[in-house]
């Protein structure tokens, strides 16, 4: 029997705002618990919510990178839970009128490019943090409040693969919107999936299983391709698939059973009263697509054209958006777009992995590494000596004072090579001779005594058109 | 008795609103709000055929705040009046179901 | 000090010719609730110490003579938060509960120099027609101590009619202002969804609730209104149109304003006293120069199922946070988590709050949201649409308060259907979101006080408060004071 196999997704993604998304409480919830809570995010009696304007938009920002329909018309709505680390005991979220719905992005799996339908996006409040101990659960409520988008896939993502893929691209965009840092490690991007099987040609769905606790992309993968496995095997075997929620567990990589669901639970669902409606003006819309930043295919089209770069390097510099806009700061100033791209994806690259951290957290600045390039081109320093020269950009140094303050350069003035290519020439009439025998080796052996006299500083391009001009004469 | 909700509708909410009833005030609920649902269900009868429904009165639309954070420094006095803490937490009895709200 | 004589001007003239001291005029307040309160218990708690305090400082600094509530002590409801003031909503849930902010409305008036004189009694959450839902106390009707005040703003309406204070704020869901300022003899305003700031108040309807003044006189109550009416930047239903001043055309006379008369609110239903009241009503209005006629709101007898099923809703939803966590009454010995939101919840809530959260979660449920949440609120609209109809045709509506006048301790709460039919002639104002105001209409066979209802458009409380003086210059019905109380 072969079988298709029917993947959905739900993202939450954590909105970078300065305020939660209906209390001015400050959105950090690395602080000490419950720092960043007021009367609102404990659900005190008498309390009423009030809409962050910030949210709306970085909604709508993400909602426009993935190419979806922002509503018009868009209400809040409470879904009803207990729970210790939802206060108001209901949760405001948007389920009638999400803010954003028919969205899509393009995903490339061995070498088919497919379009994966986003079938709606909605903003809401996460919830605080539950942590166990002993006889007891204790809980912080700072991350109570804290936006978020939920970003809900068609059923189009037929394999482990392009659910990767998905989650890649998926979080390129909204990265280079700059709403989110979107990092599944740090939680500001949450995946939970829910996959199914079914024979080819069976119209109705299979059985989905919930998947929980996938903490990276090659989790999800990992997860996936398991779930795909186990649930084959079952219906091979003439067994029925358990409608149930699975953890993933990494150090076996495979899936475990969490619970069976029992039919599906009343939420509740009804419009907020406390939140009057939103109105979203076309104007609006277009103000916040006009000042949307570039879009990472849209950037590495530029690249390759207009910067002649190749479409390779273009994708690593557009792997993020601070990446990118480096890349873009470096060539306003005129630095060499093949250099600064080589540059950055070696250099820049390998500092970062070795030391993990990202590029805007460490002293490496446009301004400077684009100082550098152009000291190369314009051969004030040679290749080897950016060696040194960058090392000091990584300590926050500027390049020219560095290379300066260690003589670092390049001898390319020719009225100060010429008379020590003369004091070579003349103690090595040999040479001379061999080179005008048509022995090239003669020239290579020059350059290194004029090397060597200038402690390594001097320009060999200069060096060798100034020698065999000399020797021409 | 009940003719528009039976003794276990009556449960089964109850269960979803987190309240006990023994089985006497099960009773009592049950045939009052039996009572009341039949009140209810007068509205049955009226034709609302493309009538929108209206949740709020308000003439307030998109009203919105700035992103703007403001920390009202409430935590101490959310403490103190919390029935138990510790370290700056909400002690509850310990948490077994981890899933959440499950979704 | 009791009120019976009293308007705010005539205390504020006092106040400021140093007749009487703030600080007296606070002790004598407090001397006479002493007295009274024991026969009505329309109070929880008293805050004697911080409102003698206050008192004190307003007489060191003096008397503002352009701030006409500059030391006008004011009662406040239960269900509005007090920094520092322990607030119960009636319920065993906040028994000793200390909040650590206080509603707009409560800083509103305290800004203003009014010196908040203690907290009044209510049904639970505001649940409830009669104050019996009290998980503390039944506060009784000072007209007739057999008798209930009303509710749910039951206590505040009593404390104004025994003349223990010259106001106090009540909230009203569904008539718990209207409707026991009616059973008390006294003047009751339930503004305009959003003219109020809800901020602070103990949520049971939200999309229902308001904030009002009740008083013994209209004009006491627009100078109320003015004090806390307005745009919070905390409560974003909270409307941002402009506040007039409602004492401004108090005396403007009403020739030609043009007044209905529903008809479906003068239904059988309705005792015949308050009818007589209405019709007498109607011809002094007509003697002043108002014309009055019969109109209809066609989809009256569906408000009381709507707003039963909206309101239910909102509560379930709303009192879901009393889960014995972060705040307020946790039950003890609580087995596992399960077993605290359980038990405190079951402990905490009593019948009539467990019943109408058992109501909302059925409506709201995923199997008959469609037929009961979604319809009511589709009726709702068909009512909004009643009124506009009828607002094409007359400035405002005049109808009885209440059905009948206030009945006996005990009388009704047994039964939740005769309670809830009790509120059919208020509730609807409270779906549409229009202001409306219970004054005084004297008194029936058997002494006790009717209340007339004057509904009025959309943020027009000025037009109310027009009628309700004109009606009150011409009847003096509030000059009537109950038989009991204080030192009268």
């Amino acid at each position: 029997m072969n079988f298709e196999t029917v993947i959905g997704l739900e993202v939450h993604v954590e909105l970078k705002t300065n305020s939660k998304i209906f209390s001015p409480s400050p959105v950090d919830f690395g602080a000490e618990p419950n720092l960043n809570t007021n009367v609102i995010d404990w659900g005190y009696p008498g309390v009423l919510p009030t809409t962050n304007k910030g949210v709306v938009e970085s909604g709508m920002k993400a909602a426009l990178a993935l190419h979806a329909d922002i509503s018009k018309i868009q209400h809040f709505d409470r879904k009803n839970y207990f729970y210790p680390d939802n206060p108001k005991a209901y949760q405001i979220t948007q389920s009638d009128t999400p803010l954003a719905q028919n969205g899509w992005v393009e995903i490339e799996v061995d070498g088919q490019t497919k379009k994966i339908g986003i079938q709606e996006m909605h903003i809401e409040e996460d919830a605080g943090k539950n942590t166990h101990g002993g006889d007891h659960s204790y809980v912080d409520l700072n991350r109570q409040g804290t936006p978020l988008v939920e970003i809900v896939s068609t059923s189009e993502i037929a394999s482990p693969d392009e659910a990767y893929a998905y989650l890649e691209e998926l979080r390129q965009q909204i990265q280079f919107t700059g709403v989110s840092d979107v990092k599944m490690e740090e939680g500001s991007m949450r995946v939970d999936v829910n996959i199914s099987i079914r024979p080819i040609g069976q119209t109705e769905y299979g059985t989905k299983v919930e998947l929980k606790n996938l903490n990276s992309f090659n989790y999800v993968k990992k997860g996936l391709a398991f779930e795909e496995a186990r649930q084959r095997k079952i219906i091979m075997a003439g067994g029925e698939i358990q409608p149930e929620t699975r953890r993933y567990d990494e150090t076996t990589g495979q899936t475990i059973l969490m619970r069976v669901k029992e039919g599906a639970e009343d939420y509740r669902y009804f419009p907020e009263p406390d939140l009057p409606a939103l109105e979203i003006s076309d104007a609006w819309i277009d103000e916040i697509k006009n000042n949307l930043p570039e879009a990472p295919s849209k950037r590495r089209d530029r690249y390759v054209n207009e910067l002649g770069i190749t479409e390779y390097d273009a994708m690593v510099l557009t792997q993020t958006k601070e990446m990118s806009d480096f890349y873009d700061r470096m060539i306003e100033l005129h630095a060499d777009p093949k250099q600064s791209a080589n540059y950055l994806q070696g250099n820049v690259n390998a500092y970062l992995n070795d030391n993990q951290v990202d590029l805007q957290d460490t002293k490496i600045t446009p301004e400077n590494l684009a100082t550098m390039v152009n000291l190369i081109s314009d051969g004030t320093i040679s290749s080897k000596m950016a060696k040194k020269v960058f090392k000091a950009i990584t300590e926050g140094k500027e390049p020219k004072q560095f290379v300066e303050e260690n003589g670092m350069v390049q001898l390319s003035d020719p009225s100060q090579l010429q008379p020590i290519i003369d004091e070579i020439l003349s103690a090595n009439p040999q040479s001379i001779e061999d080179f005008h025998n048509g022995k090239d080796r003669a020239i290579g052996f020059l350059v290194g005594q004029i090397m060597k006299k200038t402690q390594g500083k001097a320009n060999p391009t200069v060096v060798n058109k100034l020698l065999i001009a000399s020797m021409n004469k | 008795m009940s003719s528009n909700i039976s003794k276990e509708e009556v449960a089964h909410v109850a269960e979803l609103a987190k309240l006990k009833l023994d089985d006497n005030k099960l009773d009592y609920f049950t045939k009052q709000i039996d009572d009341i649902v039949g009140m209810f269900e007068t509205i049955d009868k009226v034709d609302t055929t493309n009538i929108d429904p209206t949740y709020s009165v308000t003439d307030q639309l998109n009203t919105m705040r700035e992103d703007i954070a403001d920390n009202w420094n409430q935590r101490q006095a959310l403490l103190d009046t919390a029935p138990e803490t510790k370290d700056g937490f909400i002690e509850v009895p310990t948490i077994i179901d981890e899933s959440g709200d499950g979704e | 000090m009791n009120y019976f004589k009293e308007s705010i001007d005539s205390l504020h003239e006092k106040l400021v010719n140093k007749e009487i001291t703030a600080e007296e005029l606070t002790k004598q307040t407090f001397e006479n609730i002493d007295q009274t309160d024991p026969k009505v218990a329309a109070f929880l708690a008293l805050n004697k110490e911080a409102a003698l305090a206050k008192a004190r400082q307003l007489d060191q600094q003096g008397i503002d003579p352009n701030n006409v509530l500059s030391g006008i002590p004011v009662a406040i409801k239960d269900n509005l938060v007090t920094k520092g003031l322990t607030t119960t909503a009636a319920s065993k849930m906040l028994a000793n509960f200390n909040p650590i902010y206080s509603a707009t409305v409560v800083n509103k008036l305290d800004a203003l120099d009014t010196i908040n004189v203690g907290k009044t009694n209510m049904d639970e959450f505001a649940m409830g027609g009669s104050t019996e839902n009290s998980a503390f106390k039944v506060t009784k009707n000072p007209w007739d101590t057999t008798k209930v005040p009303g509710g749910s703003s039951g206590g505040s309406a009593a404390a104004v009619a025994a003349g223990e204070v010259i106001a106090a704020i009540g909230t009203d869901t569904g008539g718990s202002i209207r409707q026991p300022a009616a059973f008390n003899g006294v003047v009751g305003m339930k503004p305009t969804y959003g003219r109020v700031s809800r901020w602070g108040v103990i949520a049971f309807g939200s999309s229902l609730d308001q904030v009002g003044p009740i008083t013994s006189t209209v004009k006491d109550n627009a100078v109320m209104l003015n004090a806390i009416s307005g745009l919070d930047k905390h409560d974003m239903t909270s409307s941002d149109k402009e506040v007039p001043d409602f004492t401004a055309n108090l005396d403007k006379d009403i020739k030609g304003l043009k007044i209905g008369i529903p008809e479906e609110y003068l239904a059988e239903e309705i005792s015949a006293d308050i009818k007589q009241s209405v019709q007498k009503a109607a011809d002094y209005y007509r003697q002043l120069g108002a014309t009055v006629e019969t109109i209809s709101l066609p989809n009256t007898s569906y408000a009381v199922p709507a707003y039963y099923i909206i309101a239910s809703a909102e509560a379930s939803s709303n009192l879901q946070r009393f889960d014995g966590i972060r705040y307020g009454f946790r039950a003890e010995n609580a087995k596992n988590l399960d077993d605290l939101y359980v038990e405190t919840r079951s402990q905490g809530f009593g019948d009539e709050v467990k019943r109408r959260i058992m109501l909302g979660t059925f409506s709201l449920s995923s199997s008959y949201y469609d037929a009961y949440f979604k319809k009511a609120a589709q009726i709702r609209t068909l009512i909004i649409n009643d009124f506009k109809d009828a607002f094409k045709k007359v400035d405002l509506i005049l109808a009885p308060t209440t059905p009948t006048t206030a009945y006996g301790i005990g009388e009704d709460v047994s039964d939740p259907m005769t309670m809830y039919m009790n509120d059919a002639l208020t509730l609807p104002v409270n779906l549409a979101g229009l202001p409306a105001m219970s004054v005084p209409a004297g008194l029936d066979k058997d002494g006790m006080p009717m209340g007339i209802q004057l509904i009025g458009k959309p943020f027009d409380e000025a037009t109310i408060y027009q009628a309700g003086y004109a009606f009150e210059k011409e009847t003096k019905f509030n000059q009537n004071t109950p038989k009991m109380g204080g030192n009268n």
